[in-house]
């Protein structure tokens, strides 16, 4: 079996494959662990229940979720070895030690007081159990800063040296961590985390808003969700911008690809090819649909700025335009219509019919996993479109794998594929039923339900939670 | 000391604190369709079920930290034992996601409780078959690794995949003694007792085996009277440990079984340490070959001497907010 492959493609399936079901779970968890933080921090500075009450809702499917994230994750920090051990060999005096840093500063932190979080609130009190939660959070941004650092540098790499074994050596730290594209980088993926959050959470709000627009839990999240993405989705759209115009300068190839721009404008504007399919054969995009001046206001700031086309680069230097000319647009076309919702969120508020507006409910419910499919189209943009280099410009993919032979990543890929689908398929099944369920003042106390022998009494702190329905 | 050498010893602590840690819950797992009744596996998940994820976490510090200041050695171990690390990494999920599975179904609970006992052990197994591989030796080119694909797969190496598994079984028990009552505790400690003689019969047949693997090893032990007298206390200080093991569990004590079966982990891995130093991989790679430039080692050195601390404190802060016997029924409610 799979003697005809080709190794490293096999294995570049393989790390897509691990590494795309991987971030759907930090993406969620970082924006639930904030929003766990805030509600917990509302419940203790109001002593309104219902805040409690979705605490406590949504930190039992964080718990399902921040379980697969960390499962998922002990096989991304493995995966460089295994596949890429030519690119850990080089790379790993710069990218290793940044990776130490994220166990070492995020993943312990979310750990350690994770089980605080999720157990301990009668064993520690409620401040020291905000404080838990507040780690939490704070642990996972720490996570995304690493993590990020080390994609940017492989996409922006300085600060380095190379020395006679052919490794990259550090020079300076600095530079390497604060890398050009990092900073936008960061913002952009925290953004996108936050947003992706807000239309769960909002879409689970709106979901028991249709079966009963009394639910105050439900309220809660629909009109603080919808405040997200309000807000967030303006500023993840400005910050996008900022993050294409970085990549402009420093990834020009990828830009030229995710545009299907084939060739230079030299003597005339460029347009926005809003739709066509980019032919790699031709070196042309076919059946474009030109929006003309646009490709050079949003890519320059300028009515007639020029930008290099795929053409003045090596053949043997491109990435595949066809893919990322559309995940790009899916990905814009989606933060578009989040941002969409929001300002018709905004005048529903205005008139006062938020809760009652069925429409607005369906729709965000259409939208609940949007945030998921923008982040990986996102992430297939940006890394297939530093292909074909694993760092930009200086070690190219196919001279960084493994000597390991085509049936081996093949083998490994099958088991991955086969066994990703089985435990996360049942974990996504968990989650939904878990969203399925109204939200309700008897909020269940932790995220175990285990057999509960008889002579179990709630805590103090739940007592007095319970409020009057509007419904009843 | 110098700079590599220090990193080696702080990797080496990661990889023991891992093996003692996550040793115990996924002893507890190897154990867990032993126990007897449901509710009793309930009450063993729930000791382990707010701190695996911290112990699991030295898994990643001990990889992570290899590909950061060893990246060499990262590069030839991993393709090296490229089957056994990926069946441990998919049973760890396996068993990873029944802590929470586990209790959101009633009629599949079935399932994740078969999905705990097989990903645990077969994540022991295949960490004892890595251990056993790594120490056989790994046949190295240049900067790569140069064997096949099966050259993990020894007689050696399955005999300390299945020693691996016995110990953290018996490191199961010993915690399942210290966390529990009734029922469990009692069940766990008549099995702490066979395999803690299973234990320490690994234990005797791998070191046996060891010096005979490779010349090094028998020099670092035999090479002459005063070379044995140096390295001497380790199996007198092994033979304290069992008996202080067996006394303890006959005995009816609750935590001395635990911390004995954890200084045995220990003493073995000093042993290891002695047979390896100063080769990362035996038998050609050393520490200075593998280690990565001076810079990379002091960056991560800086924050590792402040965060490490900060982590020992915090760690065990958790462990003390769920110390005390974990009740039937009750988890932590």
């Amino acid at each position: 079996m799979f003697e005809g492959f080709d190794p490293v493609n096999l294995a570049r399936f393989q790390f897509a494959f691990t590494v795309s079901f991987h971030i759907i779970f930090p993406a969620f968890t970082i924006g639930l662990a904030s929003y766990l933080a805030v509600l917990e921090g509302l419940w203790l500075a109001t002593g309104k229940p219902v805040y409690m009450d979705t605490f406590k809702y949504w930190v039992k499917i964080f718990a399902v979720s921040f379980g697969m994230g960390v499962v998922s994750g002990i096989v991304m920090s493995y995966q460089f070895g295994t596949n890429w051990s030519v690119f850990s060999d080089k790379t790993g005096p710069i990218l290793g030690p940044l990776m130490g840093y994220e166990v070492l500063s995020a993943f312990f932190l979310e750990a350690g007081f994770l089980g605080i979080m999720l157990f301990g609130q009668k064993k520690v009190g409620n401040k020291l159990h905000f404080f838990a939660t507040v780690v939490v959070a704070v642990g996972t941004l720490f996570s995304a800063f690493w993590i990020l650092s080390v994609n940017s540098w492989m996409q922006t790499p300085q600060g380095y040296g190379i020395n006679a074994d052919g490794q990259f050596v550090p020079e300076d730290w600095w530079a390497i961590v604060f890398n050009p594209s990092f900073p936008y980088r960061l913002v952009h993926m925290v953004l996108a985390a936050y947003l992706t959050t807000a239309f769960v959470v909002g879409g689970v709000g709106a979901f028991h808003l249709l079966r009963n627009r009394y639910n105050a839990s439900a309220r809660t999240m629909f009109s603080m969700a919808l405040w997200m993405a309000v807000i967030v989705a303006p500023l993840q759209i400005v910050a996008g911008d900022f993050h294409g115009v970085n990549t402009l300068e420093h990834q020009p190839a990828k830009i030229a690809a995710m545009e299907g721009h084939f060739e230079t404008n030299t003597d005339h504007p460029m347009p926005l090819t809003l739709f066509g399919i980019p032919n790699m054969e031709t070196g042309r995009t076919d059946y474009a649909l030109d929006v003309p001046y646009l490709g050079s206001l949003i890519l320059t700031h300028s009515l007639d700025g020029v930008v290099r086309g795929l053409n003045e680069f090596p053949r043997d230097e491109w990435p595949n335009s066809t893919v990322v000319f559309w995940t790009f647009r899916v990905m814009v076309a989606i933060g578009f219509a989040m941002l969409g919702i929001g300002l018709w969120s905004l005048w529903k508020r205005f008139r006062g019919t938020l809760y009652e507006s069925s429409w607005l409910q369906r729709a965000m419910i259409l939208m609940s996993p949007m945030g998921f499919v923008a982040v990986l189209c996102g992430w297939v943009t940006t890394e297939m479109g530093r292909q074909p280099f694993t760092v930009y410009g200086l070690l190219r993919t196919a001279e960084s794998h493994s000597p390991i032979s085509a049936p081996a990543v093949g083998a490994s890929l099958v088991a991955f594929i086969v066994v990703y689908f089985l435990l996360f398929g049942a974990g996504t099944f968990y989650i939904l039923r878990l969203m399925g369920k109204a939200p309700s003042p008897y909020e269940e106390d932790t995220p175990h339900q285990p057999t509960r022998t008889a002579g179990i009494t709630p805590a103090p702190s739940l007592e007095g939670h319970r409020i009057p329905d509007p419904a009843e | 000391m110098d700079l590599a050498v220090l990193w080696a010893f702080l990797i080496a602590f990661a990889v023991v604190a891992y093996v003692i840690l996550d040793g115990f819950d996924l002893g507890t797992g190897i154990l867990f369709p032993f126990l007897g009744r449901d509710e009793s596996r309930d009450t063993a998940m729930n000791s382990v079920a707010p701190i695996w994820d911290g112990n699991e976490t030295w898994l990643i510090l001990g990889g992570g930290g290899l590909f950061a200041v060893f990246p060499l050695a990262y590069a030839i171990i991993m393709p090296a034992l490229y089957a056994p690390i990926i069946a441990m990494l998919l049973a760890l999920i396996f068993r990873g996601v029944a802590f929470e599975y586990r209790f959101k179904t009633v009629r599949g609970r079935w399932m994740w409780d078969v999905s705990f006992f097989v990903g645990s052990l077969t994540a022991a197994f295949c960490q004892g078959i890595a251990l056993g591989a790594l120490v056989q030796g790994i046949e190295v080119e240049g900067r790569a690794y140069a064997g096949g694909w099966f050259d993990w797969l020894t007689p050696f190496s399955l005999a300390t995949g299945v020693a691996v598994v016995v110990g953290y079984a018996l490191l199961g028990a010993t915690w399942l003694v210290m966390k529990t009552e009734g029922d469990v505790h009692d069940i766990a400690r008549r099995y702490a007792f066979a395999l803690a003689v299973g234990t320490l019969g690994a234990i005797g047949g791998v070191s046996l085996w060891m010096p005979f693997l490779q010349p090094e090893f028998y020099s670092r032990w035999f090479a002459s009277v005063p070379q044995f007298m140096t390295v001497a206390w380790v199996p007198v200080l092994l033979v304290v440990v069992a008996i202080s093991l067996f006394q303890s569990l006959a005995t009816g004590k609750h935590h001395r079984p635990f911390l004995s079966a954890l200084a045995l982990f220990v003493l073995c891995f000093v042993g290891l340490g002695i047979n390896f130093y100063p080769n990362i991989i035996p038998p050609d790679v050393t520490i200075w070959q593998a280690a990565a430039p001076e810079s990379s080692l002091i960056f991560l050195l800086v924050g590792a001497s402040v965060l490490i601390p900060v982590i020992l404190i915090y760690t065990g802060f958790a462990y003390w907010i769920f110390r005390g016997k974990v009740r039937e029924g009750e988890g932590y409610h």
